[in-house]
């Protein structure tokens, strides 16, 4: 196992997470995509540690995780919270900041 | 005590003019009096303990307030000097000033502005000394600039109305057209001298610095300010308008002070004068010419005030004469008398003016000499002086004039002169007949006339009958007393007595054929001018150089503000700045469209801001693939 397929795989899960993003308008689905890209920046981490013998590496990732587990929590609320207001998760429809016309 | 003099009325101006807005409603007519009239006083006594020393023989006297700009070779200090001239004309500025001010706290006490009027009046004396007293021609130009603003002040004084504002405008603009010239004499003066020092002596010692044709051009634009300041022609239109002030403003600032200012600066001067006499004689021919063509006027105009606004441009004229030709001391020596005589025509006119309920026009008076007796007298003693009847006054300082003109074998100037003395007597005496004799056209009461106007009148009328002895010429005994006096540089003619006693004659001749006809036209029936021949309505009309000047200067000032307003600057101007607003409207209207309030384009903008940056990073790291 060379370490160059891990980078790709990680390069692939960062791009289809951020493509996610730009063109989903599902709020679930954005909030996924974003996991995705966080996870593979994960992947980044622990390759890289494994590779340069280095501790650090993993222990940014196993932080990383907790980070991740602490955003979902606020990000799952935050998604609630904004279906209860408004019945819907189509990011397109909340545009409260928008200049009035 | 030369800077207490100077000093003195601008520190009284100012407490009136604070204890005035202060309260402008408080009826304080003792206090401004005293203190109005008090400095005058106080000044007058100065002056005259001054030219008494001089007469006593005190040399030239200078001091120095505090040096007031420093720049290189630019060193102006506030600097007063006292020599004769300038005591000379002190002392019949303040002397004649302080009865004005006399007269003026009974003209105008029941005005409701009184303690501005004396606040301004106070200023007015203070400018003028500064005027005469400066020491280089940058103080002068100072009490220039001041006489002109409080000139202006006080024609506006009555600025209810809005003729009035608008004479006081005419002034104060014609006199900055003169006053442009001035200044630009006054810097090429400088320019030429090239830093040998600026005061009135250091001028006077390296004139030889200065090349012939620099100096005409200076001496040239220095009298351009003279035109402005002393009404001659081109720039006298505003002095008639002038006399829409109060009476006693017209007797001190338009006929006996301000307006001979422009004399005062060619004596000044005649160290330049003296070295150019091509100017001196440009000088009298506008004099000459000023001098006739306001004594046709004159002629014909019924407003009393006008009639001797006329006659004072009239006068400058023979004072312009006489300091062109060189007889720089007859021209001193004139205004010295017309000082005199003219405070008093115009004192006298105020009082009738007063005394007839506010009436200006000579056709609507008439045989008040025995109902304004005093007024009379002296009034008539002025005309006298004016018209050149020996031994008034008048006589003998226009004689000097006459005889100078003939004798430097000028002999235009000298016949427009004198025909213009005759045209002074028909029109002095014509007003006196048409107002103290001819038949009554009001029965109304005269109002009662205060003893502060009346005594001032006599203590004039010595004046006007005495001064003239001061100057009597080669043929009447040569005493020529101020002549030797002040001391100027003045070009000496000699005449045979028999020229001289002829030339004299000639001229009483002149003053008693204008009066006789006066008399035969308008002492029994008088009859407003009518416009009924063709050179009677354009003398009637003054020439119509109003209306030229109207087309000439005004009409083509109007349309070019027009055309600047209504077309170049929305059109243009606003044009490019209503264009810098459309492309930003524009641009704006193109960026909008990407803050669509859509997140995940947003989010896609984010991605290529990051890209970008990374690329370059890539690039900048030098990476390659």
């Amino acid at each position: 196992m060379t370490p160059n397929l891990f980078f790709l795989l990680a390069s692939l899960l960062f791009s289809i997470g951020l493509v996610g993003v730009v063109s989903r308008r599902n709020l679930f689905v954005v909030y996924m995509s974003i996991e995705l890209m966080l996870s593979s920046v994960n992947l980044v981490f622990a390759t890289l540690s494994r590779l340069l013998g280095d501790a650090g590496g993993s222990t940014m990732a196993i932080l990383l995780i907790a980070v991740i587990a602490a955003e979902a929590a606020l990000f799952l609320a935050i998604i609630i919270h904004l279906y209860r207001q408004s019945k819907t998760l189509d990011s397109d429809l909340f545009s409260d900041l928008k200049e009035r016309t | 005590m030369l800077n207490l003099i100077v000093v003195l009325p601008f520190i009284s101006a100012l407490l009136m003019a604070l204890l005035y807005l202060q309260n402008t409603e408080a009826k304080r007519y003792w206090l401004y009096t005293i203190i109005g009239v008090g400095t005058a006083l106080l000044i007058t006594l100065l002056s005259l303990t001054l030219l008494y020393n001089a007469i006593n023989g005190m040399p030239t006297l200078h001091t120095t307030l505090f040096t007031w700009i420093r720049l290189g070779d630019l060193d102006i200090k506030l600097a007063f000097m006292a020599d004769r001239l300038s005591l000379v004309m002190i002392g019949f500025i303040t002397f004649i000033g302080s009865l004005i001010h006399i007269y003026a706290a009974g003209y105008m006490k029941d005005d409701e502005a009184y303690g501005k009027f004396f606040s301004y009046f106070n200023l007015f004396m203070g400018s003028m000394l500064l005027l005469v007293l400066g020491d280089n021609p940058i103080i002068m130009f100072i009490g220039w600039e001041l006489v002109g603003v409080c000139s202006y002040l006080l024609i506006g004084f009555y600025h209810h109305e809005s003729a009035n504002i608008k004479a006081a405008n005419k002034a104060f603009m014609l006199n900055r057209v003169g006053d442009f010239g001035f200044i630009m004499g006054i810097s090429l003066l400088f320019i030429a001298l090239e830093g040998h020092g600026f005061s009135f002596n250091a001028i006077e010692e390296n004139i030889s610095l200065i090349s012939t044709p620099m100096l005409t051009l200076i001496g040239f634009l220095l009298f351009v300010g003279a035109m402005g300041k002393s009404a001659q022609i081109p720039l006298y239109v505003w002095l008639p308008d002038a006399m829409a002030g109060p009476t006693p403003v017209s007797a001190l600032i338009h006929a006996a002070t301000m307006v001979t200012a422009g004399v005062y600066m060619v004596a000044r001067f005649s160290f330049v004068y003296i070295q150019v006499p091509d100017v001196g004689l440009f000088i009298a021919s506008i004099g000459a010419a000023s001098a006739l063509l306001a004594a046709i006027i004159a002629s014909y105009q019924s407003d009393i005030k006008k009639i001797l606004a006329y006659s004072t441009m009239s006068q400058l004229g023979y004072m312009f004469i006489a300091v062109g030709l060189g007889a720089y001391s007859s021209g001193i020596f004139h205004v010295l008398t017309h000082a005199f005589f003219k405070a008093l025509l115009f004192m006298g006119a105020g009082a009738v003016i007063i005394a007839m309920h506010h009436e200006q026009n000579i056709f609507k008076m008439g045989n008040l000499k025995k109902r304004l007796k005093l007024v009379y007298i002296t009034m008539f003693i002025a005309t006298l002086a004016i018209s050149g009847i020996p031994p008034f006054a008048g006589f003998f300082s226009k004689d000097a004039i006459l005889v100078t003109a003939f004798a430097s074998q000028h002999y235009i100037i000298w016949g427009v002169a004198s025909l213009t003395a005759g045209l002074t007597a028909f029109y002095m005496f014509r007003l006196l007949f048409i107002v103290f004799h001819g038949e009554a056209k009001s029965q109304k009461t005269l109002q009662y006339l205060p003893r502060s106007m009346t005594y001032p009148l006599v203590v004039l009328a010595f004046g006007s009958t005495f001064a003239g002895f001061l100057g009597l010429g080669e043929g009447y005994g040569n005493s020529q007393l101020i002549n030797t006096f002040l001391q100027l540089p003045d070009l000496h003619h000699h005449l045979s007595h028999a020229t001289e006693y002829m030339l004299g004659a000639m001229s009483v001749f002149f003053a008693l054929f204008g009066m006789t006809l006066a008399y035969i036209m308008f002492a029994h029936k008088t009859q407003e001018p009518q416009a009924d021949s063709f050179v009677k309505r354009v003398i009637i009309k003054k020439f119509y150089v109003d209306e030229v000047y109207e087309t000439l200067f005004i009409k083509p000032l109007l349309l070019l503000s027009h055309f600047i307003a209504k077309v170049l600057d929305p059109k243009l101007f606003d044009g490019i700045i209503q264009l810098s607003i459309f492309i930003y409207i524009g641009l704006s209207i193109r960026f909008r469209k990407l803050q669509n309030a859509k997140v995940h384009f947003y989010a896609l903008y984010f991605l290529l801001g990051l890209s970008f940056m990374s690329l370059y990073l890539l690039y900048k790291l030098g990476v390659t693939l």
